[in-house]
């Protein structure tokens, strides 16, 4: 099948300022695509590109096979929810949803046939007469979201829709897009720079930085194996402990020692065969540290440390040890009896470890 | 230092302050009142005047009221009183104001509202330039283009006419009405075009459902802003009419200034009034719309 | 056809209104600033005789009077507007019962044309029946208040007037200002138990710079372009006393015939006006693009 969205060596400049660099992605029907990356990096404004709302620099995009690299928005078939929703604050919310019908001169039958369709999914029948201005933030962005699904359009577009929500709402909204996206079975590009948002809802990361593309994969992919510090840092939280340490080939698997200000050496083996610089980072996430005894498997060592802190955080408890010079995070189960100042002994899952180069941070396994 | 006063102002006697207090309330009120006299008592004179007979007038007091109120200085000066050789009142000149004011009202202000939408919305290399320089234009003192605007007027045939003045005032209108509109409109958050233009709406279609539906407040304003400024006009009118067109507040300084026969100030004051009354009325009808419009935002929520 | 229109709707919407300040304000500049370089009289000429006009202009006695009338009025009219509008403003400031029926009261006289308050001040100036009789009315037959037709003190009837005119708008540019100093500040000022005076004095009116500077351009640029409120208290009269450059100009253009001085006395005008308000702009334009 054809990609639904093809993105080929996107340039974006505003000015003399690149904003977009050579960006490829492409996305299969079905698919839910998550743009993520911290604010400013130009998320908004590739999905602006992609909605034709800004005209590209350089490369070329097609949607649904056609090339629409200069085609207006009104005919990429596409619908767009935006962050602060842009309700038309003069209309009422059933004109809001039919105001693209209308004006692309659909019939009025086939209009309040789909107002309804659309206003029984999100439940949003009681609002259909009010404004803008007399819903809350949770129902306007369902009006947003309702505009957006009249269309039937090939592709839909949402740009961070969830950030203006209170952490509670935001959870909510977010299972029912999930929902809405299997009911509908649609393809989506989905903007956010919330890592948790990604995970959850993609079915496809793209994670950008400065307006280029760091690594483009499943949640898993992103998740267990970042291409480089910047995702492996930015996905997951607590984030990923980024470790300097030194590697040394031993035997047929890698021997890795962080030093310590707290005392001597830790040195830890790895397993795995791996062709590595003297000088690492290495990647490890906190649930792979965990108290001795609770982990089991080939890779696992276990090795005394130092407890710093001791966090408490209802389901876990988070523990914080000197390594390498940074702040490493464990997660231990609730009940474990770590103490600041004492020592504990921690097992490492070495066969999850991600190694990353010094300089330019690329992945190295 | 500052830590001392407060207990101490705490400490005072409670009664002594409390007087210090209330007089000093009487001294604003005061104060207020006579300030509101100061700006009312040429209103005042103006009115009583217009009502007294030009007797009462050589005799009495400035601000003393008249013993026998009378219009017919009103009359005189709607439709009696000598702009120059004629004598035909105020009349014909206040709807040559009219015919002035309405037109280029209007038109200066939709060119506002489309230019402002432009600048604001529609951005396009060089739109930032094109709008300084109408902004720029604003300040110029007219004088710099009277006279080549006299001559092009001429040359276009329609010196000394109505046309020719609501020509000259919308094109010297305009960076005002643009400098409203793209102020209210730059508070219209952006996403609501972009909303628009998924949608499949155009350029006129957004303008039409969405941005004039929300222009009220500062439509009202620039219609204000727009209606006095012109109807006030004083260089335009007495550069680039004749005879027949010119603009009321050129026909009252002719009636003032006019020589011939006896000198009637209660006439003069009766025009003045009549010169000045749409504008005063709608500055009080409306005023308070036109401070909440140039303050206000644009979209709630 | 119809694809590039909805593409270039934007402009072209713009494009009749930029054109037009292009021709009638910045050409028409040209064209003023062209004729000043010349020895037109009656009728425009156009060749450059360089800058005879602007010499003629300086050494005429009458412009000499405009520019110190305009010196003097502009003085005047600007501080003592200022200062009352700053003074109305704070009055009004103190959670006054009836803020709303006194400000429009204050207010009203900017909505009036300049010939309207001319005509009203010359009526109460007017030596035999105006302001003079009423107090010789009153028992001080000595009292004299001849300003009107007396050329020294003439032109101080015209700051009278205007600033009759204007006080009231700039007390509501301070009075907005004063509204718009953080409650914060002035809470937190309160509880430090420094007195109301020295809050103001202190803390609300050094935070208003903007707002003097908004109220000086508005009210230099008031003065420079005064036209009409000389021309319907004095006629600029007695003889030249209270020419403003304004009024030499359109002298010069429309009862002398004489272009040259028109377009040359036009040209100071603007050159006036542009070096206080170009720089103003500027900045503004500056911050709001930052
Ligand atoms: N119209 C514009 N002109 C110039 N720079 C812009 C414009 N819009 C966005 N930018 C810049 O492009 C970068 C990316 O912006 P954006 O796509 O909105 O980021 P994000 O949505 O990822 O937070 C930012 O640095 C922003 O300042
Ligand atoms: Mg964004």
């Amino acid at each position: 099948m054809a990609p639904i969205l093809d993105i080929n060596k996107l340039y974006k400049n505003y000015g003399a300022t690149e904003i977009l660099k050579d960006i490829n992605i492409s996305i299969e029907p079905g698919d839910f695509l998550v743009l993520v990356g911290p604010s400013g990096c130009g998320k908004s404004t590739l999905l602006n590109c992609i909605a034709g709302l800004e005209e590209i620099t350089g490369g070329t995009l097609s949607i649904g096979g056609n090339d629409m690299t200069h085609v207006s928005p009104k005919d990429r078939d596409i619908a767009m929810v935006f962050q602060s929703y842009a309700l038309y604050p003069t209309m009422t919310v059933a004109k809001n949803i039919t105001f693209g019908m209308k004006v692309r001169g659909v019939d009025q039958a086939t209009q309040d046939a789909k107002l309804k369709e659309v206003a029984q999914l999100l439940q949003i029948e009681p609002l259909l007469n009010r404004r803008p201005s007399q819903l809350s933030g949770g129902q306007r962005q369902r009006v947003a979201m309702g505009r957006a699904l009249v269309r039937d359009p090939k592709l839909f577009l949402f740009d961070e829709p969830l950030s203006n929500l209170d952490a509670k709402l935001r959870v909510e909204m977010r299972t029912e897009i999930k929902k809405l996206h299997q009911t509908l079975d649609a393809s989506i590009v989905y903007v956010t720079h919330d890592q948790i948002e990604a995970m959850t809802l993609a079915t496809k990361i793209v994670v950008l930085k400065g307006g280029v593309v760091q690594q483009i994969g499943t949640p898993a992919e992103i998740y267990n194996n970042p291409a480089n510090l910047f995702v492996a840092d930015f996905m997951g939280s607590p984030a990923m402990n980024l470790i300097p340490a030194q590697a040394h080939k031993n035997g047929a698997g890698t021997q890795i020692a962080i030093a310590r200000d707290s005392g001597e050496t830790l040195v830890l083996n790895d397993a795995r065969d791996l062709a590595l610089p003297k000088d690492v980072i290495l990647g490890l996430r906190p649930e792979d540290i965990a108290e001795a005894g609770f982990r089991a498997g080939d890779g696992v060592q276990e090795a005394e440390c130092l407890v710093d802190m001791v966090e408490p955080a209802g389901a876990d408890t988070y523990v914080v040890s000197e390594l390498g010079g940074k702040q490493v995070t464990a997660r231990l189960h609730a009940e474990t009896s770590a103490q600041a100042g004492k020592m504990l002994n921690l097992a490492f899952d070495m066969s999850k470890v991600s190694y990353f180069a010094q300089e330019t941070g690329e992945r190295l396994n | 230092m500052t830590d001392l006063s407060m207990p101490q102002s705490q400490t005072e006697p409670r009664s002594q302050s409390a007087v210090g207090k209330v007089a000093l309330r009487w001294l604003l009120y005061v104060l207020l009142g006579l300030f509101a006299l100061y700006y009312l008592m040429p209103l005042f004179v103006m009115l009583t005047t217009s009502l007294k007979s030009l007797e009462e007038i050589r005799t009495g007091s400035l601000i003393s009221l008249p013993r026998e109120v009378s219009f017919d200085a009103w009359k005189t000066a709607w439709s009696g009183a000598c702009t120059g050789i004629q004598c035909e009142g105020l009349r014909p000149y206040f709807w040559n104001s009219v015919l002035i004011a309405v037109p280029a009202v209007a038109i200066s202000t939709l060119l506002g509202a489309l230019n402002g939408y432009v600048v604001a919305h529609w951005r396009f290399k060089g739109a930032n330039i094109i709008f300084s320089l109408m902004l720029f234009g604003c300040f110029i003192p007219f004088q710099v283009v009277l006279l080549p605007m006299a001559r092009l007027l001429g040359m276009m045939g329609i010196a000394g006419t109505i046309p020719g003045l609501i020509f000259v005032h919308v094109i010297y209108g305009l960076g005002f009405t643009t400098l409203f509109f793209r102020n209210y409109y730059v508070t219209i958050p952006s996403e609501l075009t972009k909303a628009a233009r998924v949608d499949g709406a155009g350029f006129l279609r957004i303008f039409w459902s969405i941005f004039l539906p929300l222009s009220l407040p500062i439509i009202v304003v620039t219609v204000i802003w727009q209606f006095t400024q012109i109807w006030n006009d004083f260089l335009f009118g007495v550069s680039f009419s004749q005879a027949g067109t010119q603009p009321v507040t050129v026909a009252l300084n002719n009636i003032v200034n006019s020589t011939t026969g006896v000198k009637e100030y209660n006439v003069d004051m009766a025009a003045a009034i009549i010169a000045g009354l749409p504008t005063l009325l709608v500055y009080v009808v409306a005023g308070k719309y036109f401070i909440r419009g140039l303050t206000a935002g644009s979209v709630k929520g | 056809m119809s694809e590039w229109l909805e593409n270039h709707l934007p402009k072209v919407v713009l494009a009749p209104s930029f054109i037009a300040v292009l021709i009638f304000v910045y050409g028409f500049i040209g064209w003023t600033a062209w004729v000043s370089l010349t020895r037109s009289k009656l009728l425009p000429k156009y060749e450059i005789k360089g800058f005879i006009q602007y010499e003629r202009l300086f050494d005429s006695p009458r412009w000499d009077t405009a520019i110190n009338n305009l010196y003097i009025f502009g003085a005047l009219f600007i501080v003592i507007a200022m200062v009352l509008g700053l003074l109305l403003a704070i009055l009004l400031d103190q959670k006054i019962r009836v803020e709303g029926a006194i400000r429009t009261i204050y207010l009203y006289p900017m909505a009036l044309s300049m010939i309207v308050t001319g005509t009203a001040w010359k009526w109460i100036l007017n030596p035999g029946l105006g302001i003079e009789s009423m107090v010789q009315g009153w028992g001080f037959t000595n009292f004299e208040f001849d300003w009107l037709v007396n050329p020294d003190y003439a032109i101080y009837t015209i700051v009278m007037a205007a600033i009759w005119q204007s006080s009231g708008f700039v007390m509501a540019l301070f009075l907005a200002g004063l509204r718009s100093v953080d409650g914060e500040i002035i809470k937190a000022a309160q509880v430090d138990g420094i007195p109301t005076w020295r809050i103001y004095t202190a803390i609300i009116i050094p935070s208003m710079a903007p707002i003097f500077l908004s109220a000086f351009i508005v009210l230099a640029h008031l003065a420079i372009k005064s036209f009409d409120l000389v021309i319907a208290l004095t006629g600029g009269g007695p003889g030249y006393a209270t020419d403003l450059p304004a009024t030499y100009m359109y002298a010069m253009a429309f009862s002398r015939g004489d272009i040259g001085q028109a377009a040359s006395s036009a040209m100071i005008m603007m050159l006036v006006v542009f070096a206080i308000v170009v720089p103003y702009l500027y900045s503004e334009l500056r911050a709001k693009n930052d």
